[in-house]
């Protein structure tokens, strides 16, 4: 009895202890929780959107963001401006949509959704041999200042304590903030917006009431390499562009789990409770199981939580029919 | 011409329900087999032994393993590379508990432990299904792998984190460890290889294969006719993992020598992914044309830039091979989605009608 309830406060008591201890601390944790979780959510919206608009499950969002950001980065080393470098990897980035739909979906309508996700991660195969054969393997750091981001810090004085804001950071969460509403208005105000809906609700009835599919694909893809550029640019201002990004935009996929695959707020709530859940289980539990928990908390919060609802909060659920 | 079965009449039940009921295949097979056992380890050369044969058989294994998951229970897993580390690390950590026991045993033992955590990790399947659940056995693939980090208990706590394979005699030779030669290594593997290849050719088309089999095409079809949709996923999962952990202690015994975390990331989860579908889903044939496909063609487009003495660094090359193995991935998706082992079977059908195709 004696070590079960020592057990018992190790796990459940002594991690409130400290959180309560410091508070500004904790009010620090849980802002940088804000903002990882944050690009995780960016991360999921472009799969999100595509997902919606194709059933087509996009492995590639994670090196498409590198991508993005390494074309950038390596057009304003080349000379050009930072402006212009903008503008031409959103054209970058409307070609790859373009030639994606082009070359690889086109082609495989109406397969299987496995066959479609291997087609997607073959896809990341190629972007990550190209971007390192032309941008080179090593980290580059993005060009925050050139492109009108503050990279400073202000402190805000609570409870006996500091808590630090990097300007990047609150930059990013209003920048997301203005991406997910203009992607909302996008959806619900305009022609291409409702095409969009229509297609995710129903493919055969969208095609029958004369929308493009093709064009609707190149669409979201083109929206979602967009959503991958700002992903790319604060993320890359936070650490180095590099490739390992990579793996990190794997845990993306949790936050679907959490979210739903088909749900935009979804993927923000969701994303938002992986990014704070785990910055706060690693600091305050991580000690207990030797640290680096971050790796596999959101894998193992979205299995759990799967067990209880299998559709995801905000997903839809499905009637199965024989 | 040569392919036909016009005269090979079946006389009892059990002619007909033969592996191979067809003669030309039991004697291709059987040339396979005597050019695999005696033909390779007499002419081969070594570098061809343990570094295009023996990585081929293990991942033939690892890719039977998870197509048994993915191609006949129809559960997406992308946890295999981890499933292959448990295992792995289960027969390194028996062994140097019971340094006598056979080595072979305890490759065959480890196994269990694999089947094991892939049971825990496939519980999720019983309320998920399809891409939700492929996102869980990230879970798996991420813990364990922590867990190989975290856990010093399960590499004896040395310094480099890795886990070195002991010498383990069989019959008097080293079959294991620095001292045994290629050809050793690849005869114990290609023997354990088949063997287990013979036996989940067996089960799949038995009770137990027809019953993943149902759950795969329409699960609730299948419940309804009375397969039991726990007994039969959870037995998948642990059929499949027992296989990837076999896998895993083959190739970190007979070909690594030595291993860490890396050699059972995830990237080793998508390759063995990879080969499932360029080989097809659901054939055990497939399997081996698969991991032949991908671990030999990196190795072909290696060797075609000294061939023209071309200069060109290794980085680069590598880069390109990762673009032309996903191109080629793509490719085969769009031209044949269930892969080589559909086209061999076309194949072999177009061999049987020609030269008369329409005379059926």
């Amino acid at each position: 009895m004696e070590s079960f309830s020592a057990a018992l406060d190790l796990f459940f008591l002594s991690p409130f202890r400290e959180m309560t201890a410091l508070p500004d601390l904790l009010l620090q944790v849980i802002w940088e929780g804000f903002v990882s979780g944050i690009l995780y959510a960016l991360i999921a919206l472009g799969f999100v959107l595509i997902y919606k608009a194709s059933a087509v499950f996009n492995f590639a969002q994670g090196i498409m963001v590198v991508f993005a950001a390494l074309v950038l980065v390596s057009l304003f080393d080349l000379g050009v401006p930072a402006w212009l470098a903008l503008i031409l990897t959103i054209g970058v980035m409307g070609i790859l949509a373009l030639s994606i739909e082009r070359l690889v979906l086109r082609k495989l309508v109406n397969q299987h959704e496995a066959i479609l996700l291997m087609a997607t991660i073959g896809l990341t195969l190629v972007l990550k041999g190209a971007g390192q054969l032309v941008f080179g393997g090593e980290p580059k750091s993005m060009i925050t200042e050139e492109l009108g981001l503050s990279t400073g810090s202000s402190d805000w004085e609570v409870f006996d304590g500091i808590v630090i804001f990097q300007h990047i950071d609150i930059a990013a969460a209003v920048i997301a903030i203005i991406m997910v509403a203009a992607l909302a208005l996008f959806f619900s105000r305009t022609r291409i917006g409702r095409a969009l809906r229509a297609v995710a609700d129903d493919h055969q009835a969208a095609l029958s009431v004369g929308i493009s599919l093709n064009q609707i694909w190149a669409i979201v893809w083109f929206a979602s390499g967009i959503v991958a550029l700002v992903t790319g640019i604060m993320w890359g201002a936070r650490s180095d562009v590099s490739f390992a990004l990579e793996i990190i935009a794997l845990k993306a996929l949790a936050v679907l789990i959490l979210g739903g695959f088909t749900s935009v707020p979804g993927a923000i709530v969701g994303g938002l409770i992986v990014g704070i859940g785990e910055k706060l289980f690693e600091v305050y539990w991580g000690p207990i199981f030797g640290g680096g928990v971050e790796a596999w908390f959101a894998y193992v919060l979205a299995l759990i939580f799967l067990l209880f609802r299998p559709q995801g909060m905000f997903g839809e659920r499905h009637i199965e029919r024989i | 011409m040569l392919y036909r079965e016009a005269g090979q009449f079946k006389t009892s039940y059990s002619a007909d329900q033969a592996l191979l009921p067809i003669a030309q295949d039991r004697i291709g097979l059987l040339f396979i087999l005597v050019v695999a056992f005696i033909a390779l380890p007499m002419f081969a050369s070594d570098f061809f032994i343990s570094s295009i044969m023996i990585p081929f058989l293990v991942f033939s294994l690892a890719a039977i393993g998870l197509n048994i998951l993915m191609g006949y229970a129809g559960q997406l897993s992308l946890g295999t590379g981890a499933f292959m580390g448990v295992g792995a690390y289960s027969c390194y950590k028996i062994t140097s508990l019971f340094p006598d026991l056979n080595i072979l045993l305890v490759l065959f033992l480890s196994g269990f432990f694999s089947a094991g955590i892939g049971v825990v990790f496939g519980l999720p399947s019983l309320r998920i299904k399809g891409l939700y659940l492929a996102i869980t056995t990230l879970a798996a693939q991420f813990f364990l792998e922590w867990c190989f980090i975290r856990i010093g208990w399960l590499y004896n706590y040395n310094d480099s984190g890795a886990i070195e394979v002991p010498q383990r005699m069989l019959f008097g030779l080293a079959i294991t460890g620095p001292h045994a030669t290629p050809v050793t290594r690849y005869l114990v593997i290609l023997t354990i290889v088949s063997v287990m290849t013979l036996i989940a050719a067996n089960v799949l088309r038995g009770r137990i294969g027809r019953s993943w089999m149902m759950i795969r095409d329409m699960d609730i079809a299948a419940e309804l006719m009375g397969i039991r949709p726990l007994f039969s996923k959870l037995s998948a999962f642990a059929f499949s993992s027992y296989y990837c952990g076999v896998a895993g202690a083959l190739m970190v015994f007979f070909w690594l020598g030595s291993a860490e975390v890396e050699s059972f990331d995830i990237n080793h989860s998508f390759l063995i992914m990879f080969m499932v579908i360029i080989g097809g889903m659901g054939s055990l044939t497939g399997c081996f044309m698969g991991a032949a496909f991908i671990w030999v063609l990196p190795v072909i487009l290696r060797a075609i830039p000294p061939a023209f003495e071309l200069n060109i660094l290794a980085a680069t090359m590598e880069h390109v091979s990762s673009i032309i193995t996903g191109v080629l991935i793509i490719f085969f998706l769009i031209v044949e989605p269930h892969g080589l082992a559909r086209l061999w079977r076309v194949g072999k059908e177009k061999l049987r009608t020609w030269p008369f195709p329409y005379a059926t």
